[in-house]
């Protein structure tokens, strides 16, 4: 019998090595897909695909449960680089996922009507939005993703949207328009 | 040569292990539903096949015959298919994320695959040397990748076709592999191995 619990005991052990060793030799550091696909998302984490954020949805996107057409702040653009990455078709932007924005937009709080009552603080994806109960909230205009997120849970309906100011630091020349053609006569 | 050819030809066709022997039905049934996911499984079931066989023929041959415990046989073999299979696990999920995604748990489920366990056992029922469990593990897995691969291709287009209401679903894919089943039956007789 001691022959029997000797040799197994041994087998084991060095089959235990040998698995051990390759463990080490074959780490994965996470999921590399997973990564890849989170590298693209806008990480505005503003749930509008449905999942609770970008790493969430680019998790769903890895294990094929959600399309790629989900991410309306990302628009065409991250559909087209992910479509690529994951040698799929190009698809347009689903339209129950909402609709892609002209141009980049933030929040502001109209701090005369602000009740400070926390709520957008809470439903806030990126803790742009500064304030405490009973005072008056603000937000990080620099830190704002244009979510929309906070608009919904307003009591007092005192969040609006507005575009993004270019400042001095953000300003470029606008694109040329129509290419090389003539400018029009004034 | 002949002989490696006869046992080819016997694990793959004749003496299919899944439509003739009935063993490894669940893989059988359980990726069948995609062919990508097949042709993944097949491939995985191939590897572990092999290696396990050849594996098992030395565990049994320089260490329980030696020391006269083939009795341990059954448990040796399974920790040696456990062994082997951990390790094609980690080696699919450091090479192919994707397949080791599509596999899922089918790959380490190829433990419990009895196809691999009765190939071990059958190798040593039948006296096989070396060479030839390395033959026999193969052709096993060849002749089960091959069944796969057509019963899935089968279902892909089972999916789309127009079966009464009675039969969609599992019942109509385990009539398929009743018929397969029949049609490899026909290969008896075919050599004697």
């Amino acid at each position: 019998m001691w022959v029997v619990v000797i040799t197994l005991a041994i087998i084991s052990a060095a089959f235990g090595l040998l698995l051990g060793y390759s463990a080490i030799r074959f780490k994965v550091e996470g999921d590399p897909v997973v990564d890849q696909i989170d590298a693209l998302l806008p990480q505005t984490q503003c749930g509008q695909c449905t999942y609770a954020g970008c790493r969430p949805y680019a998790e769903a996107i890895a294990k094929g449960e959600a399309d790629i057409n989900q991410c309306p702040p990302g628009g065409e653009a991250v559909i087209i680089a992910l479509a690529d990455l994951l040698d799929m078709e190009v698809k347009p932007l689903s339209a129950e996922h909402g609709v892609e924005k002209e141009t980049a937009t933030v929040v502001y709080i109209d701090e005369q009507t602000c009740i400070g009552c926390t709520l957008c603080i809470q439903a806030c994806p990126v803790d742009a939005i500064l304030g405490a109960a009973k005072q008056m909230h603000t937000v990080i205009e620099s830190e704002c993703t244009g979510c929309n997120l906070c608009i919904p849970p307003c009591p007092v309906d005192c969040i609006y949207v507005k575009p993004v100011e270019p400042t001095l630091q953000t300003w470029i020349w606008e694109q040329p328009i129509g290419g090389f053609a003539a400018p029009k006569a004034t | 040569m002949t002989e490696y050819a006869l046992i080819l030809l016997s694990t793959i066709l004749v003496n299919n292990f899944v439509l003739v022997k009935f063993l490894g039905l669940c893989p059988f049934m359980g990726v069948s539903r995609k062919l990508e996911t097949a042709m993944g499984m097949a491939l995985a079931t191939t590897f572990v096949l092999t290696l396990s066989s050849v594996l098992s023929y030395l565990v049994n041959h320089y260490i329980l015959a030696p020391l006269e415990i083939e009795y341990m046989r059954t448990i040796m073999f399974i920790l040696v298919i456990a062994v082997v299979v951990q390790f094609t696990e980690m080696v699919v999920h450091k090479t192919s994320p994707l397949l080791y995604n599509v596999l899922g748990i089918f790959l380490p489920l190829i433990t419990t695959n009895c196809a691999v366990l009765g190939v071990a056992l059958l190798n040593v029922q039948v006296q096989n040397n070396f060479i030839q469990s390395l033959f026999y593990g193969f052709g096993a897995a060849v002749g089960f990748s091959l069944v796969l691969i057509l019963f899935s291709a089968m279902r892909e287009r089972i999916a789309a076709a127009d079966v009464p209401e009675i039969f969609q679903g599992t019942s109509i894919a385990l009539i398929t592999a009743g018929i397969m089943s029949l049609a490899f039956m026909g290969f008896a007789g075919l050599i004697k191995v």
